[in-house]
């Protein structure tokens, strides 16, 4: 069931904080955060996001396309690199 | 001979169930455009007048996007979440299951048949 749209998209406070200050000071940094459920609005395109995917920080390009996913949707937490070959 | 949208209707069925054989029409979007189309949905394709089946094929290409259209539509949408490397992406390319299903077992539709492994390393889909 999708969220009530009388409260728009979830963005963790904090982080809409952190993307005002950027946008305000007109620089380009790095903004870390551990919100990964945070919707990326059109305020977010261009910048550069460290996501935590639990153990560190996936660093993620965040571009038009991307408007409408979550953060946490480009940091994958579980990385399988396939069986070890019996060798 | 009722040709719509690249797509030879069965002449023998009922339209509604004929129309359905187009891809991206189903039930309920064949019900509508009969109903749009002044046309008795039990009527046979065979039966159906020039005049009649030109009002469905303008309702079709006006209103829905059907066959081709349809399929590379979806086809950009899928490349879309493989290119901004979303989970949704990666798990495409993977041919995994996408909305978090286990895959340690079954997952057989998204994975294919099964492949014994004897020993080796599995090769990788795609």
């Amino acid at each position: 069931m999708p969220r009530s749209l009388r409260k728009g998209p979830y963005i963790f406070h904090k982080l809409l904080k952190k993307i005002d200050k950027v946008n305000s000071s007109n620089k380009k940094s790095v903004i870390k955060t551990w919100s990964r459920a945070s919707v990326i609005t059109p305020d977010f395109v261009g910048h550069t996001f460290a996501v935590h995917n639990g153990n560190k920080f996936i660093p993620v390009y965040v571009t038009e396309n991307m408007v409408g996913h979550k953060l946490g949707e480009f940091a994958p937490t579980r990385n399988f690199r396939g069986h070890s070959s019996k060798k | 001979m009722a040709r719509i949208s690249g797509i030879d209707l069965p002449r023998y069925k009922r339209g509604c169930i004929s129309l359905t054989y187009i891809f991206g029409i189903g039930k309920t979007t064949a019900l509508s455009i009969l109903q749009s189309a002044n046309v008795d949905p039990d009527k046979k394709v065979s039966d159906w007048s020039d005049e009649e089946i030109t009002a469905i094929r303008t309702i079709i290409t006006d209103t829905y996007k059907v066959e081709g259209q349809l399929r590379s539509e979806i086809q950009m949408n899928i490349k879309r979440l493989m290119d901004i490397g979303s989970n949704r992406g990666i798990r495409h390319r993977k041919g995994l299951p996408l909305r978090g299903q286990r895959t340690k077992t079954n997952a057989r539709t998204r994975k294919g048949r099964k492949r014994t492994v004897a020993g080796k390393k599995k090769a990788p889909r795609k």
